[in-house]
C-alpha cells in the first residue's frame, strides 16, 4: 500500500523538479537533512544558553524589563558560590541523588537477576513492573501527597499496620527527618524499573558459553555471580547510574509537587532553589549564574564518569 | 538484539529457583501497582469515603469525582435546589445531593486537549526532523559529525529550569509565551536530540546496499530514502515516537513556568483542582486516571518497541 502510494508520488513528481532533485549532490542532501535540526537546536537551546551566560554577568531582573542593565562582572558567581542556601540545596540534591541511585541500583539489579531466571510469565510481569516509569512524575507525585497524608493516607496506614507506630507520627511530608525519604521512596518506586531494564539488557548480553565454561570448571554459583555476572554487567549498571544521576540532579517536578522543597528547605533540591531565584525573587542575573554553575557541574561530572565507564568497558 | 532472547541453554536455572524468583518479582510488581490501583479507586469514591480512616476498600462507587473534575459548581440553598426541574444527568444528581448546582464546564477538557495537541505535534516534528538528521549523519560524511552528535545529546543535560529562564525571556519578546506553538517548538527541541541519537542507531542497521540497489534502478537519493529506508526504519521510528510522546505528555517544569492559561497542559492543571476546604481528591484522582490511561494503553500495546528502545539507547551510548 505505502509502496504504491510512494510510487505514484514519485511518478507524479514533475520532471523539472525531479531533475533539480536528482541534481542535488549527496553533500547538499546531507546538509538539507541535518540543517533543520541544527537550526532548531541553535534557536531553542544554544541561543538561550548564550543569552543566559550573558545575563549571568548582569543585574537584569525579568520583572523589570525596562530598568537599565548593568554589567556586574563575576559578582553573581561569587554570590552563588558563597550562598549558604545554595550549598544547602546542593547537599539536599546530593542526599537525594545518592540514595535514589543506591536503592534503585540494588533493587533494579536484583529484579533483573530474578527476571533473568526466566520463570513462566516473566515477560508479562516485566511489563507490569515498567508501568510506574511511564507515568508523569508531576501528576503521580501529586497523588503521592494523598497517599502520604498521616490521618487518611494509605502509606501511613500500611506502615502503622506493620510497625504499630501510630499514624499521627508518620508525617512523611511534614517531618524534617522523614521528608527527604518521602521523595526518595517515590523516585525509587518510579525509576527502579528503568535501572532494572538496563541491567536486564546487561545480563542478557553475557554469552552462555562463559557460564558453560564456568560449569565445566565447577565454579560455584556464588563464584560465577561475582566473577562473571557482576563484572560483565557492570558497564550497563554504570550506564543506568549515569542516566539516573543526570536525571535526578535535575529533579524538579516530582519534588515540587510532593514537598515543594519543605518542610523548611530540607528537600529543596537545586532546581527548586533555581526556580525560586529565577521566577519568585526574579533575580534573573543571579539565577542565570546558578544555572550555568549547575550545567557545568552536570556536564563536568558526566564527562569524568563517561571516561571511567569507557575504562571499565575496555577491561 | 538476538542476544536478548537467547536462553541459557546448558545453565538453565533449576525449577525451584525459577519459582522463588517468580514469586519475588510478582510480589514486587503487585506492591508497586498499589498506588496506581489506589488512584483509580479514589476516583470512584465519594469525597467522604476518600478521606475516611481506616482507608476504605469496600465502598459504593460513584461518578462524583469525574463530575467534579469536569464541572464547576456553586453552592445553593436546599429550597432553591428543590424548586429546580428534575435533574437531567447523573452529574446533576450527585451535585445536587451536596446542595450545589453545576455552573459550567471546568478547564479540564481544554487542558487535556492542549496536552494532546502539544504532545502529538511536538512528537511528529521531533521524529520527522530526527529521522532526516539521523539519515544525514548515518549515510554521509558530515564534517565534525561526532562533535555535532555529542553537542546534540549534551543539550539534554541542562536542568529544565536553567533552560526555562532564557526561553521565558525569549518567548516573552516573540509573543510565544503561553502558546501551543511555543510549547510544541520547545518540546521538539528537547526531544529531537534523543530522536536523532536513537534513529541514527536504527538507520545504521539498515544495509546501505538496499538504497544503492534502488539508486542503480533509477531512483534518486530522495526517492530511495522515502521508499527504501523509511519503510525499513518503521520499527525504530515507532519506538522513538513513543519516547518523544511520553516525554511531552508527562512534562511539567516547562509547562508550569511557560504556560498559565490558554496553552496550559494537564500536568500543571491537575494539582490545582481544589474543592471546598482543600484538595478534592476524588476529582484529582479522576483527572489523574484520565491522564494516565493513554500512556498505560501505549505501554501495554507497544511494550516490545519500548523495551527495544530503552535497551537500545542504553547499549549504544
Amino acid at each position: 500500500m505505502v509502496e504504491k502510494a510512494a510510487d505514484a508520488t514519485a511518478r507524479a513528481t514533475p520532471t523539472s523538479v525531479a531533475h533539480r532533485v536528482r541534481g542535488l549532490s549527496d553533500r547538499a542532501i546531507a546538509w538539507l537533512f541535518i540543517a533543520p535540526t541544527i537550526t532548531l537546536l541553535l534557536a531553542i537551546n544554544i541561543f538561550p544558553l548564550i543569552w543566559a551566560i550573558y545575563l549571568s554577568f548582569t543585574n537584569y531582573r525579568a520583572n523589570r524589563p525596562n530598568a537599565p542593565v548593568q554589567n556586574v562582572g563575576l559578582s553573581n558567581y561569587e554570590r552563588v558560590l558563597t550562598d549558604p542556601d545554595i550549598w544547602q540545596a546542593m547537599q539536599a540534591t546530593a542526599h537525594f541523588v545518592f540514595w535514589t541511585i543506591l536503592l534503585q541500583t540494588v533493587i533494579g539489579f536484583t529484579l533483573a537477576y530474578l527476571i533473568d531466571r526466566k520463570f513462566r510469565g516473566h515477560a508479562f510481569w516485566t511489563t507490569l513492573i515498567l508501568i510506574p516509569m511511564m507515568l508523569s512524575p508531576a501528576v503521580v507525585g501529586n497523588f503521592w501527597r494523598f497517599l502520604y497524608e498521616p490521618q487518611i493516607g494509605l502509606f501511613a496506614y500500611a506502615v502503622s499496620l506493620v510497625t504499630g507506630i501510630p499514624t499521627a507520627d508518620i508525617q512523611m511530608l511534614g517531618n524534617v527527618s522523614l521528608a527527604p525519604w518521602a521523595i526518595i521512596i517515590v523516585d525509587t518506586w518510579m525509576w527502579t524499573p528503568y535501572v532494572m531494564l538496563i541491567c536486564l539488557a546487561g545480563l542478557r548480553s553475557i554469552p552462555d558459553y562463559i557460564y558453560e565454561a564456568a560449569e565445566v570448571d565447577r565454579a560455584s554459583a556464588w563464584r560465577q555471580f561475582w566473577s562473571i555476572t557482576v563484572p560483565m554487567a557492570l558497564p550497563f549498571i554504570m550506564l543506568a547510574v549515569l542516566f539516573r544521576g543526570i536525571e535526578n540532579f535535575k529533579m524538579f517536578d516530582m519534588v515540587t509537587l510532593l514537598t515543594g522543597g519543605g518542610p523548611g528547605s530540607i528537600t529543596e533540591v537545586a532546581s527548586i532553589t533555581l526556580k525560586r531565584a529565577a521566577f519568585e525573587s526574579w533575580a534573573t542575573g543571579r539565577a542565570s549564574a546558578f544555572a550555568i554553575v549547575l550545567f557545568v557541574a552536570v556536564f563536568g561530572l558526566a564527562n569524568i564518569y563517561v571516561k571511567a565507564l569507557n575504562k571499565v568497558k575496555q577491561r | 538484539m538476538s542476544s536478548v532472547t537467547s536462553a541459557h541453554s546448558v545453565v538453565e536455572p533449576s525449577p525451584t529457583s525459577k519459582r522463588i524468583a517468580g514469586a519475588i518479582v510478582m510480589l514486587y510488581a503487585l506492591i508497586t501497582l498499589i498506588p496506581l490501583a489506589w488512584i483509580f479507586l479514589t476516583s470512584i469514591k465519594s469525597p467522604p469515603d476518600s478521606i475516611s480512616y481506616p482507608p476504605k476498600v469496600v465502598f459504593t462507587p460513584t461518578l462524583e469525582g469525574y463530575c467534579n473534575l469536569l464541572t464547576t459548581r456553586t453552592r445553593q440553598t436546599p429550597e432553591y435546589i428543590a424548586s429546580l426541574p428534575a435533574p437531567t444527568s447523573t452529574c446533576d444528581e450527585v451535585t445536587r445531593k451536596r446542595n450545589m448546582v453545576i455552573a459550567g464546564p471546568s478547564n479540564f477538557l481544554p487542558r487535556f486537549a492542549n496536552s494532546l495537541v502539544i504532545a502529538f505535534g511536538s512528537t511528529f516534528l521531533a521524529v520527522s526532523l530526527g529521522t532526516l538528521a539521523a539519515y544525514g549523519f548515518s549515510r554521509f560524511r558530515v564534517p565534525l559529525a561526532e562533535d555535532l552528535l555529542f553537542f546534540i545529546l549534551s543539550t539534554r543535560m541542562m536542568p529544565p529550569i536553567a533552560v526555562a529562564i532564557p526561553i521565558y525571556l525569549m518567548y516573552r519578546e516573540l509573543g510565544l509565551s503561553d502558546t501551543a506553538l511555543g510549547m510544541i517548538l520547545l518540546y521538539t527541541a528537547v526531544n529531537v536530540s534523543l530522536a536523532v541519537w536513537l534513529l541514527k542507531g536504527f538507520i545504521n542497521e539498515i544495509p546501505r546496499e538496499y538504497e544503492e540497489a534502488a539508486m542503480i534502478d533509477g531512483y534518486t537519493r530522495l526517492q530511495a530514502f522515502w521508499k527504501v529506508v523509511l519503510p525499513q526504519a518503521t520499527t525504530g521510528i515507532a519506538a522513538t515516537a513513543i519516547f518523544c510522546l511520553i516525554f511531552a505528555w508527562n512534562e511539567y517544569a516547562f509547562a508550569a513556568l511557560l504556560t498559565s492559561g490558554e496553552a496550559q497542559t494537564a500536568p500543571p492543571f491537575i494539582p490545582t483542582i481544589i474543592g471546598e476546604g482543600g484538595q478534592d481528591w476524588p476529582a484529582v484522582a479522576a483527572g489523574t486516571t484520565i491522564f494516565l490511561i493513554p500512556i498505560l494503553v501505549f505501554t501495554i500495546l507497544l511494550r516490545k518497541q519500548l523495551l527495544r528502545g530503552i535497551t537500545f539507547g542504553a547499549v549504544r551510548k
